[in-house]
């Protein structure tokens, strides 16, 4: 069930490298929401998303979570979230429970709590046999499922993803689609970026367009297509067209 | 393409990538690479005043030497040698393990015994351009003051480094057939840290031994050392009279040394290639972590603290790191162990000598938490404030400079009280500093870049450097000189002072 409370909004959120990567951007996405958000490469859903979870500060605008302004308090954000990137950035030298034990440990999660909770993760993402395995031989789609785990082992109300199912083979990223269905079954609310549109067409509940720096489309896929004038169309035609009207705009 | 057109063209693609490597390490991956090697010129021609406070009396040595003469001039070249070996073979580890493109020359159709082979010249290459480039202000300043014939010192810096090229690539290969690939790449980083450093060690263990001091030339000069050398006109002596301008010596060096070079390119360019084939696949190897061992509870800080330890732990190259730095505080330990029954003077050498250990252990600490998060994402998306992280890093690093230096500093409570707290408080503030400089110029890295982490920032390498020489100093002259030690103090302190200052600001 979806409630109406704002998981995260943002607002005139705005960040500047050698060029503006993400330009005065709004955006709200509901709680208990699959949210996908697609774009070209280059287009600022990475910078959008990093600035979100902490890792970047951004030069304009406010970002709030579940209410929070995430700028003022970060702590406090950062306790309801988790992040993934696309690189998954683990402990070669830890094991996959030992890494879990310590994420736990750093979202102040007691032992009680998260060590059946880490087991359940690893045992469901098909890592069982490995779990006392030093992760420095693991595979990417390993590495990922275990960054993965590290973001659910705290059990957050807000999971972003950027691109979670790159280097996953196909019964990896079925299992990964699976345990977020979960949690946004569950309640908890997932923003995702993909180059993998069938899944945003597939899994989300809303898609956000974003190009140049800016949201150019938000809406379910109904709504996307009742928008724009393409009845019956695929969402890749449906982002080409955007992106390209985009592109010729710019 | 010709076979002999592809090895040619294949020699000159490896050269480019050893030129590339060196100069990446040298400049520390600047864009601004002209002024970085323009610096280096300076550096090399400043390096000529040392050379000549070391070497620039010995200038008018000539042949025939006396046996004391022969031996330190021996001993000299079997530590060049020791330092190449060392060298070598991290070179060589380096080619097994680290370079990304063994999968696209095994997979090519060419020989791999021959694309070898010149991968094996390459590395020789390499040993023996380090090794000129370190002996050109010493041989310099030997030609200034004593003419041409000084010369012939670069023919056996060039022999001795196809020497250790040779014996490298042969006790690699053999190590990776005998323990395979996994422990083969920690051993051999031990052994090169070992190798390195173990030679000086010796010397100056069996110094302290016999004559009390920590000057290894007390036994390169002493009568016990000549008694039992060789005659002269020994084998033995061939490298010190080559440096003296024996051509004879000189060609006979360079001919064996291209000879043991070639036989280990015929013998082992084919093993070579099939050990390069086995690390490729089997670099990473699943080791068992800890078993069935339950989640403990704890604050944020002491999971960041816990996660640090078995880092550090598990860490092969921290591990030849510490190695080497715990292997330089054997002589002064030995010095310590001896002064219990002879004390003397000597014993306040042990002072220094464990406050600039700390330090230089502390910046590699300092550099392997702070700098060297793996997981930085991770750790910057966690709920608690950058600076509690930043806290939990250092506490590690101090914590286990304490745990490593601690029974010395009892060791040395019992000799003398005074000498002890002097060294406590040395060790505290050399490691505080060399921990708030690796602090002050942090970058995100990975961990497997520690061995570049003294060309990221050479300003932050020098300052660690000399802050650990600084308070070493203070350290010895407050035992001998307090008021001398008060103006080291401040000066050492002045270093650290406005390296803080030079640091990049930060938000």
């Amino acid at each position: 069930m979806k409630s109406h409370e704002s998981a995260l909004q943002v607002r005139g959120l705005t960040k500047r490298f050698d060029r503006l990567a993400v330009d005065a951007l709004d955006l709200t996405v509901r709680s208990g929401e699959f949210y996908a958000l697609v774009g070209p490469n280059g287009a600022g859903k990475t910078t959008t998303l990093r600035m979100v979870a902490g890792l970047l500060r951004p030069d304009a605008g406010t970002v709030a979570v579940f209410g929070r302004d995430a700028l003022a308090d970060p702590v406090a954000a950062k306790q309801m979230m988790a992040w993934v990137s696309d690189e998954p950035m683990i402990y070669d030298k830890l094991t996959p429970l030992e890494y879990l034990e310590f994420v736990a440990g750093l979202w102040g999660i007691g032992p009680a709590t998260s060590e059946p909770a880490a087991h359940d993760l690893l045992v469901s993402l098909g890592l069982e046999p490995h779990l006392h395995e030093r992760c420095e031989g693991f595979s990417k789609g390993m590495r990922q499922k275990v960054a993965l785990a590290g973001a659910l082992v705290h059990d957050p109300r807000l999971i972003i993803l950027d691109e979670p199912l790159t280097g996953l083979d196909a019964v990896s990223a079925r299992h990964v689609k699976g345990l977020l269905g979960d949690r946004v079954r569950a309640g908890c609310t997932v923003i995702m970026t993909t180059h993998i549109l069938e899944v945003a067409e597939r899994m989300a509940d809303r898609i956000g367009v974003i190009a140049a720096g800016r949201l150019v489309a938000e809406g379910t896929l109904a709504e996307l297509r009742q928008q724009n004038g393409h009845h019956d169309t695929s969402l890749e035609d449906l982002f080409i067209a955007l992106v390209n009207v985009e592109a010729a705009a710019a | 393409m010709s076979s002999a057109a592809a090895l040619s063209w294949f020699a000159r693609h490896e050269i480019r990538l050893a030129w590339r490597e060196w100069l990446a390490m040298m400049t520390g991956g600047r864009r601004k690479r002209t002024r970085a090697v323009i610096g280096l010129i300076i550096f090399a021609a400043i390096m000529h005043l040392p050379a000549y406070a070391v070497i620039g009396r010995f200038s008018d040595l000539r042949a025939p030497l006396d046996k004391s003469s022969l031996i330190v001039m021996t001993a000299t070249i079997a530590l060049a040698w020791a330092l190449m070996l060392s060298q070598a073979i991290e070179s060589v580890t380096r080619v097994f393990y680290a370079r990304a493109d063994l999968d696209l020359i095994i997979s090519s159709p060419a020989r791999l015994e021959n694309v070898f082979s010149i991968r094996i010249a390459a590395i020789a290459l390499s040993v023996i351009a380090m090794a000129l480039l370190f002996s050109t202000p010493f041989v310099d300043i030997l030609v200034i003051g004593g003419g041409i014939r000084w010369f012939a010192a670069y023919g056996v810096v060039v022999a001795v480094g196809l020497s250790a090229a040779a014996v490298a690539i042969a006790v690699t290969v053999l190590l990776f057939r005998l323990i395979g690939p996994s422990r083969t790449r920690l051993v051999a980083q031990i052994l090169a840290a070992i190798i390195g450093a173990g030679f000086v060690i010796a010397l100056q263990i069996a110094a302290i031994l016999s004559y009390g001091t920590l000057s290894r030339f007390a036994v390169l000069t002493s009568d016990a050392a000549a008694a039992i050398a060789p005659d002269i006109d020994s084998i033995v002596w061939w490298p010190a009279r080559a440096v003296l301008g024996d051509g004879k010596a000189l060609l006979l060096l360079l001919g064996g040394g291209l000879v043991l070079l070639g036989a280990v390119m015929t013998i082992f360019a084919g093993r070579f290639a099939d050990t390069a084939a086995l690390a490729s696949t089997n670099a990473r190897p699943n080791r068992q972590g800890s078993r069935a061992r339950a989640f403990r509870a704890g604050s944020r800080q002491q999971a960041l603290r816990r996660k640090e330890f078995v880092l550090l732990g598990r860490d092969p190259w921290l591990m030849s790191q510490t190695l080497m730095q715990l292997l330089y505080l054997v002589p002064p330990a030995v010095m310590l162990w001896r002064s219990f029954s002879d004390s003397g003077l000597a014993i306040v050498l042990v002072t220094p000598v464990i406050v600039m250990a700390a330090g230089q252990l502390a910046g590699g600490l300092a550099w392997l938490t702070i700098s060297g998060e793996d997981a930085a994402d991770l750790v910057a998306t966690a709920p608690l404030k950058p600076s509690r992280v930043i806290r939990a890093k250092i506490e590690v690093v101090l914590i286990t400079i304490a745990v490593i230096f601690a029974p010395l500093v009892a060791a040395l409570l019992f000799a003398s009280p005074l000498q002890a707290t002097v060294t406590a408080l040395g060790i505290m503030i050399a490691a505080a500093s060399a921990t708030a400089i690796q602090l002050w110029f942090r970058v995100q890295a990975k961990r497997s870049q520690f061995r570049r982490r003294q060309t990221s920032s050479r300003l932050a390498t020098f300052a660690e450097a000399f802050s650990s020489i600084g308070w070493a100093a203070t350290a010895a002259l407050a035992l001998a000189a307090p008021i001398v030690a008060f103006i080291s103090g401040l000066m050492t302190l002045g270093i650290v002072a406005a390296t803080w200052k030079l640091s990049p600001r930060r938000d």
